[in-house]
């Protein structure tokens, strides 16, 4: 319900918002997340305490709103960010230049711990002229791939100095967000409405698939991988269109959903609750998509007040699969989606889900948690 | 016709010296660019050889011999608060309101439609409330006694700003009527008087606290703010202490107790209401008359007071502080029916009173008084020259617009007032680096001017990124606005280009619809294409798609892409009357053929016959006519490799003919 969401307005454009990791076997829900800043003369990079757990009732929730622990200064946009590990952040800026930083916890300061400097940029003819905006990032300790403006896409490890693999002008158009697919290829989605397999272990430096949507190549913004199911891809475009790939087989999407009025610039499926998927975008929504329940035995959680709920029927191309994000069974196969922020109208650039908690950041300059997702 | 009646106030620009030098200036759109020019004051300058430099030199300059080094451009901005840290709360925050109320329905009837007018003005106080928190917090938290002083101004004009608004909204927007704008008027008093929270609470928390020295000064501020329970409840502690006057203390709280109040739930009719005042009023004077409170001045004074005695109440002067407080307390006992038209009446003689000729009334006050003179425009207009925001006045007028307060009142310069002050404060926005996407709101709500002004203001915002153009866009895409449409798309691909990212900037210009500029990108493929004999970007050229259709050039491009897919795939017969196609129906620009005329040798060395008879012709027709109906036929006649090239091609074809020919004979003749 609203009243667990917090709001806190934080006097800068939010444009990335990360939970911190849990450690294995943790039970509690996470306390800790980071945020980025974009559009400012002095952009930040912030760490924030989602509330205070000591005092707070009966069943251990968070009450109060979240509060900053400390920031540091951060040069040009910051344009993503994701956790290394519990103590390590890596941040992509508009500069091109990508930095760890380290969050101390016993003294609650942020330092940059180490730097790519113009890690994405621009060669002209005869002079090299400033860096590229580096679009995206994706971490999987202590490889760290990111993306850019540049159509380049560079392979760090967190310890070496040097990158481990470019690949120079992989994309001719920009390359807007990266994630894992399996430890040695990546996923890319650009601003031609492709989606691109990329594996690192090959040399030659073309994608090993290319996926593409079809008519007007809208750009994709966003993509991410179901947890489980390594084949299920979903991507953002500039539509809001939310697009399912079973990337097994074909080169067009299994289904595309519409909900969004405009560009989509995050997708997260949940990560241990993988049904639950939720976006958000420049039109001020963020969209909640729940597969999880038949429809006719759903509990009337999502159906308070001042929430727009609506169904939608896949319009599937594909058969097959057990997941109900693939399958296409017209009667039973319906998806719940509901706006989780009626009435926002500036953009929400940024949202984070872990656990029952999530962390979401607007152009209006405000952060909000919600603690009881599925509550 | 408005005319300003206040000198305009002067801006002292730091470290520009116009004594020394003539300044000069150049408006933008929310700020003025001043700088020292090379002239000096006197105008016939001794050094003039000053005179042929440049007039306006950046703050870089001062490189040239005589160029002075101080020569500086400031940037003088006009709505100073915009940019201050803590106050971007406030803005984005009641930016929130702002929408919700331009939302909110019209049709909702009288009392619920006012009910929601007053909690949106409500919301906007709590915001300015916040925001005072915030920046109290920031005072107190501060080692710098520069910043903690700008910190403590900020909290004052906060809570000014505060003050205004909540007694325009008891005024104008909740309109309160004879009875409940008492009690308004007592509620505004009491949370805007804090300077008596801390005496309260020293002398409550004292060991005896009918002993304190400041003890009857607290029972005071209670009786002058109207707290009947809490006066009360501290002459208790006395009487316990004081038994002897035992007496004299439970007439006054039994006075004190059926004091008649106006209650906000309709239960009693003013009428009602006087007629039991009056009848308290004469008790109260009775026992002032037969001298039961004589023994003690402070009761008495308090029963004088009670009774309305304006010598009584002015002797409390340094506890009410301000001259509303004592209109308020002087109402209470003398008016407590009193009608707002009336008010003004008491406000005047109540400042005239308080203030006594002894000092003359500050800005504030003569907001304040407008507001009781329910002068709605000159409340505005005060606000306006004396506050250093726009925020202000915009949401105020907006929000008693809405009250449908201000209908009549157009100025002379176009727009109404409400429009006027959002256009001036969403300019203030859009100068602001970060702030000016909440701008566009409040253009978007300013139906006369709003779009010119949008489109003026969004060709200055700076893309520094792809994603920040992509905002832009978006903004100007949802409003139609074609023509800044393209002037950012043709930016973003300028960039590109000049990056040498051909990709990108072909996505930029067909989100664009660009035809000219795809044009112009698609001959920096071919010009690539031509020197290096290879592709760049296939990824985007084998997926163009429909958009391929948007200029010939770039249809041709496709195409021609399509043939050298065709001829790697062995698909040679395809790929001949593809390559053909594109010569027959003018696809390929003129320029090109001859490379087109090139790819075809290899079809035609083939060992399979690959055109036919006719397209031999054809392709023979499509060479004469390249080299005879060029103007550059010099060129062709003075170069070696392209005579070379011409009569490679013209035996090529002439010995595909004869194989055609003998091919297409037997063929036929089988």
């Amino acid at each position: 319900a609203m009243e667990d969401v917090s709001a806190k307005f934080v006097s800068q454009k939010i444009s990335r918002t990360r939970w911190r990791p849990l450690p294995a076997a943790a039970l509690q829900p996470p306390d800790l997340f980071a945020t980025g800043s974009w559009d400012n003369e002095d952009n930040r990079v912030s760490i924030w305490s989602a509330g205070d757990l000591g005092n707070a009732g009966l069943n251990g929730e968070y009450h109060g709103e979240p509060h900053l622990l400390c920031d540091i200064q951060h040069n040009g946009d910051v344009m993503d960010m994701q956790f290394l590990d519990q103590e390590r952040i890596v941040v992509a800026s508009s500069t091109g230049t990508v930095t760890i930083f380290r969050h101390h916890q016993n003294n609650q300061t942020l330092s940059a711990n180490h730097r790519w400097e113009k890690a994405h940029y621009h060669v002209d003819q005869d002079t090299s002229c400033g860096g590229a905006a580096c679009t995206g990032v994706v971490c999987n300790n202590p490889e760290i791939v990111t993306v850019g403006e540049d159509g380049r896409i560079n392979l760090f490890r967190a310890d070496q100095r040097d990158a481990v693999r470019t690949i120079d002008n992989a994309d001719s158009s920009t390359l807007h967000a990266v994630t894992f697919l399996r430890t040695t290829e990546i996923l890319t989605v650009n601003s031609i409405g492709q989606l691109k397999i990329w594996d690192l272990r090959q040399q030659r430096n073309e994608p090993s698939q290319i996926f593409s949507l079809a008519g007007d190549r809208v750009p994709l913004h966003c993509v991410d991988r179901h947890p489980n199911q390594q084949h299920i891809v979903a991507t953002g475009g500039q539509d809001g269109m939310l697009s399912i790939w079973d990337i097994r087989q074909g080169t067009m999407p299994v289904s595309l959903l519409n909900a969004h009025e405009a560009e989509m610039w995050e997708v997260h499926f949940h990560p241990s609750d993988p049904d639950h998927l939720f976006t958000c975008s420049e039109d001020g929504s963020l969209w909640h998509w729940d597969t999880s329940t038949n429809v006719s035995e759903k509990p009337s959680f999502l159906h308070q007040g001042g929430r727009s709920t609506a169904y939608l029927s896949h319009s599937t191309i594909n058969q097959s699969v057990v997941s109900a994000w693939l399958s296409n069974d017209p009667t039973k196969d319906r998806m719940e989606i509901t706006n989780l922020i009626p009435n926002q109208t500036l953009s929400v650039n940024s949202l984070d889900v872990l656990g029952p908690c999530l962390v979401y950041g607007t152009d209006a300059e405000a952060i909000y948690v919600n603690r009881q997702l599925f509550a | 016709m408005d005319e300003p009646d206040t000198e305009p106030p002067l801006v002292v620009v730091p470290g520009a010296d116009p004594s020394a030098r003539q300044l000069c200036f150049a408006w933008g759109p929310a700020e003025v660019l001043v700088c020292e020019t090379l002239f000096d004051r006197a105008g016939g300058s001794r050094s003039r050889c000053w005179h042929c430099y440049p007039l306006l030199t950046g703050s870089v300059a001062g490189t040239g011999q005589g160029a002075p080094s101080s020569s500086q451009v400031f940037v003088v901005r006009r709505d100073q608060d915009i940019y201050i840290q803590t106050l971007r709360k406030l803005f984005n925050e009641s930016h929130g309101i702002f929408m919700g109320l331009q939302r909110s329905e019209e049709e909702l009837a009288g009392k619920s439609r006012k009910a929601q007018l007053v909690q949106v003005s409500k919301n906007y106080r709590s915001v300015i409330r916040a925001c005072m928190e915030d920046m109290h917090e920031a005072a107190v938290a501060t080692q710098d006694p520069a910043l903690q002083g700008q910190y403590s101004t900020q909290v004052s004009i906060l809570s000014a700003m505060e003050l205004i608004w909540n007694l325009c909204e008891i005024l104008f927007v909740e309109a309160a009527t004879a009875g409940p704008l008492l009690l308004r008027l007592l509620d505004w008093v009491r949370l805007h008087v804090c300077d008596v929270d801390s005496m309260v609470r020293e002398v409550l928390s004292s060991e005896s606290p009918s002993k304190h020295k400041l003890f009857w000064n607290v029972v005071d501020v209670f009786v002058l703010q109207g707290r009947m329970d809490e006066a009360r409840h501290l002459l208790s502690k006395e009487a316990s202490a004081n038994p002897t006057s035992m007496n004299m203390y439970k007439i006054l709280d039994d006075l004190m107790k059926k004091m008649p109040v106006p209650s906000v739930g309709n239960t009693q009719t003013l009428t009602e209401l006087e007629l039991k005042w009056q009848h308290w009023h004469e008790e109260c004077q009775r026992y002032l008359q037969d001298g039961t409170f004589a023994s003690n001045p402070h009761m008495e004074s308090i029963c004088k007071i009670l009774l309305g005695d304006e010598d009584a109440i002015l002797e409390k002067k340094e506890l009410m502080t301000t001259w509303y407080h004592f209109l308020v307390t002087r109402l209470l006992y003398s008016h407590p029916t009193v009608k707002p038209m009336e008010l003004r009446f008491y406000a005047q003689s109540s400042m005239d009173l308080f203030l006594g000729g002894e000092s003359s009334p500050e800005p504030l006050d003569l907001i304040l008084m407008a507001a009781f003179e329910f002068e709605i425009h000159q409340v505005i207009k005060e606000c306006s020259i004396v506050l250093s925001n726009w925020w202000f006045v915009a949401h105020l007028t907006d929000l008693l617009d809405h009250c449908k307060l201000l209908q009549s009142h157009n100025l002379y310069f176009g727009s109404n007032m409400r429009e006027f002050l959002l256009l001036e404060y969403a300019s203030g926005l859009f100068s602001h680096h970060s702030l000016w996407q909440l701008g566009v709101d409040y253009f978007d709500h300013c139906p006369e001017y709003g779009r010119v002004y949008l489109e003026l203001h969004i060709e200055r915002i700076p893309l520094s990124t792809e994603q920040k153009a992509l905002k832009v866009l978006r903004i100007c895409e949802q409003r139609q606005m074609h023509e800044q449409v393209r002037s950012i798309c043709k930016i973003m691909a300028m960039k590109a280009l000049r990056n040498n990212r051909l990709g990108s900037a072909l996505s930029w210009s067909i989100r664009a619809k660009d035809a000219a500029f795809a044009t112009l990108i698609s001959d920096r493929f071919l010009k690539d294409y031509c020197e290096r004999g290879c592709f760049s970007d296939l990824d985007l050229i084998d997926n163009l798609g429909p958009s391929m259709l948007l200029s010939d050039r770039l249809t041709f491009l496709g195409k021609y892409r399509e043939f050298h897919r065709l001829y790697g795939e062995k698909r040679f017969p395809e790929a001949a009357r593809l390559l053909l196609t594109l010569m027959t129906a003018h696809i390929a620009p003129c320029s090109f053929w001859m490379t087109l005329l090139t790819d075809a040798l290899p079809l035609l060395e083939q060992k399979e016959v690959i055109f036919s008879a006719e397209q031999t012709y054809e392709l023979m027709r499509c060479l004469e006519d390249l080299t005879a109906g060029n103007p550059d036929k010099q060129k062709f006649q003075d170069d070696d490799v392209e005579t070379t090239k011409v009569e490679m091609l013209r035996l090529a074809l002439a010995r595909n003919l004869a194989r055609v020919i003998v091919k297409e004979g037997t063929v036929e003749g089988s």
